[in-house]
């Protein structure tokens, strides 16, 4: 506040880094990336300190009109700043899981993270339509760069991939923003959430806007990418992919398709919904039967993000608080699964999960964090992920008692993919011996393990923190869209299908468990 | 107006065509050992042109005192701005030429001079009001074009170049005069505002087909599909500063050219001509990325990456609007500079000997062999595929942005769509880079003059160009009004 540029500083630092890391040797690029992240998530936590909760809407604000056709335009509400904290938090820790991983070539490699920072960082707090285009589409250069030059075997298919299949999901969503500023005659995202485009217009803004995101999140059936880029990814690529990136999408509907295209929107829920079913099913019966852990982990955030729809076209409150916790509680999640994954992969170098077997013998201290992390993944209570897959199924509830049964199997069934794989890697006999000999968690990976599971057990106690910051811009949107809320099932389905009982069943035996 | 001030509009030329005469005397008792003096004072003489020129664009210079010669010339802000890339992009040419043709001792006095000839012809087509100078400036420019194609006289691929460009340039002057006799016939008169004026009221039958074959061809010129096919041989077979020549200015001019003849002449028929551009242009950009997929020679590569960017430009044409041709003329200035950039790269590609590599596959692991190099030009590709934060993206940007207001949603959508095709092969220069094993066939050093050009087009389309965007744009929308106010 007091119009200090914070966020324009927070933007510097990491680049300031990146250019600095290409030019220097492989140790300085180490330590000066950790550095400008430490530092630039130190700003983090004073961003939040002085974010003013119930304050204005838009805070931090910065404007310099530098450019000619958009402009330099920053600010951020509370959903942008948890995000941005999720980002801050995460990028120390994936250069710490580089720390030995990486060692060809580092100094690109740091620059590529940091650049991603701040184009990171630069999605969620542009308040200008066209800054936010040019960071959201700029992510992909550094991403491809990071899975085609440091990734597994397969990488040049993976990083083509997820170049091209974002790429062409992004461009139309260009050409519904010149629509909408041409409409508007403005670029200003805070004009552009209060204008109402016509609701024949909408549907075509929506369906470009959802074209982007829909890769970006991803839903399925566009979700292929994922899985080839998280296996091809170095481990802090996959944590950067799984924890960050794939907000882009989920922030994108809150942001954008959500309060822009309300009457559309609410046109449009059937196909999230339909989409969403399917991806829970589905994704998670795929994920059942991998056996390479990053490919599970992988399919398992795509029924996570499915949840997160779900949630988000429930147009009511809990629907939307819930899916951003599951961002939240997704990004550190599933970022520190991919770490776990990365742990073992380091001593031994294949993600096979065959390979593995007994590990809690010899790695005590790894086995009780992998379990943590697993916990959560599935969503027990205490944890971040029941808290927002709770509130999101809760709101879905209200609208559709039937999607909400077909998400909640999802559960069941990620408790048995994510069990299955604990049961496999941690316990049972040890029948292979060099996965036997494996030494327990080096001070470095409890250091970068130990503050997610602090904030995974923080946001599961005592999600309020979380929560706070958004309330009010959670309570706009939902106003904003109260127009359009479609017509939930819930009256008329409860004296007839005994799905809806199922359904009911499951809700309240997950009520119990919160108290 | 009267000789005098008519000569007034145009020192620029003046200075290019007494200053190629002098050289040509000098070079005809001088020989070949004066290519290098020559060379300097025709860069000489080009910065001094574009020095002449830089006051009436940053003026935006429009109305009726900017025509002289009877209405044949119009020096206006929009020609200001097409004859300033001409200008630098022809420098650039000059700038690179001595190491290559040395190297093979092929350095001839008669290049600098061509250059400038070309340049004159150039600057003569995009200040055309009339047909007759439009004809005569194309001319100029063309044979010197097809002289500079063969400039290696032992080399076959530059040979056949040459002769190439040459049978198809006729051919495409031989339909646009037909077009242009048709066009007068039947509308009495070859200046721009009399054919303006005589169709008013809409296109006689006869009309129409003299303005098709005269877009065709001015099409060959611009190498737009369906009349592209000249393109990726002449650029293989020409001498790499020659090709750097071709894919810039020459661009420049036709396009600045074919905007004049559609807003200026046709500017009240907009629909006659409007299909055609957006097929052109369609066309351009699938045909273009589509071809480029299978190419192994980077200079192949680039010709239809070229192709593909022309377009792009069309889009901005098919607006038809200030919006659009101030569009167009931003997306220009941004092409030159990564064309100018990317051929550069190309010339630095060197082996042991010296000989310039020209097979993508020697590219390989560039990254690690020849780090500056390789970020350069991973620069250009994805500045050339569009992609943020790269100043390439902001060339479609505008053109886009300017589609969609003119209403051209569809067509918008479909080219952006089209664009991601585009996108696969310059990725595939980033991944024979980056991601593959060093193949150590480029190890060669450059010259510091290339080494200065790269740097500084790296930097204009790297995303400090963003900086720049503000006046960029003022000075392309002062163009843009100059052309509809002429029209």
């Amino acid at each position: 506040m007091g119009g200090f540029p914070i966020l324009s500083l927070m933007l510097l630092v990491p680049l300031a880094g990146a250019i600095a890391c290409l030019f220097v040797g492989d140790r300085a690029a180490r330590q000066i990336a950790l550095g400008a992240t430490l530092v630039d998530f130190v700003l983090g936590v004073l961003l939040w300190a002085n974010f003013d909760i119930g304050g204005a809407q838009w805070q931090f604000t910065e404007r310099a009109d530098i450019f000619a056709g958009f402009t330099w335009a920053l600010g951020i509400d509370g959903i942008a700043l948890m995000l941005i904290m999720l980002s801050v938090f995460l990028m120390p820790v994936c250069i710490g899981a580089s720390w030995n991983a990486i060692t060809k070539r580092v100094g690109e490699y740091m620059a590529a993270f940091l650049f991603m920072e701040v184009l990171m960082i630069g999605t969620f707090a542009a308040q200008d339509l066209f800054l936010f285009y040019i960071f959201f589409e700029a992510g992909l250069i550094p991403m491809y760069l990071i899975i085609g030059i440091w990734g597994g075997d397969n990488r040049i298919y993976a990083s083509y991939k997820f170049f091209l299949y974002t790429l062409l999901g992004s461009v139309l969503m260009l050409i519904a923003m010149f629509w909408m500023t041409d409409y508007a005659g403005t670029t200003d995202i805070p004009t552009l959430l209060q204008t109402d485009f016509p609701p024949e217009a909408q549907t075509w803004l929506w369906l470009a806007f959802f074209a982007s995101f829909a890769v970006k999140m991803p839903m399925w059936p566009v979700h292929t990418w994922l899985p080839d880029a998280h296996v091809q990814a170095p481990t802090a690529g996959s944590v950067i992919l799984a924890g960050v990136l794939l907000k882009l999408g989920g922030y994108g509907f809150i942001r954008f398709s959500l309060p822009m295209f309300p009457e559309a929107s609410a046109q449009f829920a059937w196909l999230i919904f339909a989409l969403s079913m399917v991806a829970v099913v589905v994704t998670s019966l795929i994920a059942l039967i991998q056996h390479d852990m990053k490919k599970l982990i992988a399919y398992s955030s795509v029924a996570h993000m499915a949840i997160v729809t779900v949630g988000l076209f429930a147009f009511n409150v809990q629907g939307l608080e819930g899916a951003m916790i599951v961002m939240l509680s997704h990004g550190l999640v599933s970022g520190a699964l991919f770490l776990c994954v990365g742990v073992i992969y380091d001593r031994l170098h294949t993600r096979e999960i065959a390979r593995y077997g007994g590990l809690s013998i010899n790695m005590p201290r790894y086995a009780v964090l992998f379990l943590l992390f697993t916990m959560a993944s599935i969503g027990l209570p205490g944890t971040s992920g029941f808290v927002g897959e709770f509130l999101s199924l809760a709101g879905i509830y209200q609208i559709s008692s039937w999607v909400a049964f077909v998400c909640t199997t999802g559960i069941i069934l990620g408790a048995a993919y994510m069990l299955w794989l604990y049961r496999r890697v941690a316990f049972g006999e040890q029948k292979n011996a060099d996965a036997a000999a494996m030494p327990d968690l080096s001070g470095r990976e409890i250091a970068l393990l130990a503050p997610i599971a602090a904030v995974v057990l923080w946001m599961g106690v005592y999600p309020e923190s979380f929560l706070a910051p958004m309330r009010s811009d959670i309570a706009a949107l939902d106003a904003r869209i109260a127009r359009a809320t479609p017509h939930s099932d819930a009256q008329l389905a409860l004296s007839e299908s005994g799905g809806d009982h199922d359904a009911a069943a499951t809700e309240e035996h997950g009520l119990e468990g919160a108290h | 107006m009267d000789f005098a001030s008519s000569l007034a509009l145009i020192p620029d030329l003046l200075v290019l065509i007494l200053g190629g005469l002098v050289l040509l005397l000098v070079a005809a008792w001088a020989g070949d050992k004066a290519a290098s003096p020559i060379s300097i004072a025709a860069c000489v003489a080009l910065g001094g042109a574009f020095f002449l020129v830089a006051p009436a664009v940053c003026a935006g210079l429009a109305g009726p005192e900017t025509t002289g010669f009877s209405g044949l010339v119009r020096a206006d802000a929009f020609a200001g701005l097409a004859k300033l890339m001409i200008y630098a992009a022809s420098g650039a040419a000059l700038v690179v030429a001595p190491s290559f043709f040395g190297r093979l001792g092929a350095m001839r006095a008669e290049y600098p001079i061509l250059v400038m000839f070309a340049a004159a012809g150039m600057s003569i087509m995009v200040s055309a009001a009339d047909l007759m100078t439009l004809y005569v400036g194309l001319e100029l420019n063309s044979l010197s074009a097809y002289v500079l194609a063969s400039m290696l006289r032992d080399d076959d691929r530059s040979a056949e170049a040459g002769l190439k460009y040459f049978v198809l340039g006729a051919l495409a002057s031989g339909i646009l005069l037909f077009g242009m006799s048709l066009t007068y016939g039947f509308a009495g008169t070859t200046s721009f505002d009399g054919i303006s004026a005589a169709y008013a009221d809409g296109l006689p039958m006869g009309a129409v087909f003299g303005l098709i074959f005269v877009l065709a061809g001015l099409a060959f010129k611009i190498s737009a599909v369906p009349f592209h096919m000249w393109t990726p041989d002449v650029y293989e077979g020409a001498p790499t500063p020659v090709t750097l020549f071709f894919a810039s200015a020459p661009k420049v001019a036709a396009v600045a050219l074919l905007s004049r003849v559609a807003l200026e002449a046709f500017g009240g028929q907009v629909d006659a001509w409007r299909q055609v551009v957006i097929f052109a242009a369609l066309a351009s950009i699938v045909v273009g990325a589509l071809g480029a997929i299978g190419q192994r020679n980077i200079k192949r590569l680039l010709a239809y990456s070229s192709i593909n960017n022309v377009g792009f430009i069309l889009i901005g044409l098919a607006a038809a609007t200030t919006a659009g041709a101030s569009a167009m003329m931003v997306y220009l200035a941004i092409y030159v500079a990564m064309t100018v950039g990317s051929f550069v790269a190309v010339l630095m590609l060197r082996d042991a000997e010296g000989k310039t590599v020209e097979d993508i596959a020697s590219l390989a692991g560039l990254s690690t062999t020849k780090p500056a190099l390789a970020w350069c030009l991973m620069i250009i590709m994805f500045s050339l595929a569009g992609i943020p934060p790269m100043f390439g993206f902001w060339g479609k940007f505008v053109v886009f942005q300017a589609a969609v207001e003119a209403d051209l949603v569809a067509l918008a959508a479909i080219g952006i769509a089209a664009s991601v095709i585009g996108a696969f092969y310059y990725l595939k220069i980033v991944k024979v880079m980056f991601f593959d094993e060093p193949a150590n066939v480029v190890t060669g050093e450059a010259d510091k003059s290339h080494w200065a050009l790269l740097a500084i087009s790296t930097l204009a389309i790297s995303p400090l160009g963003y900086l720049l965007n503000g006046w960029l744009g003022s000075l392309a929308d002062g163009a843009a009004a100059a052309l509809f106010l002429a029209s």
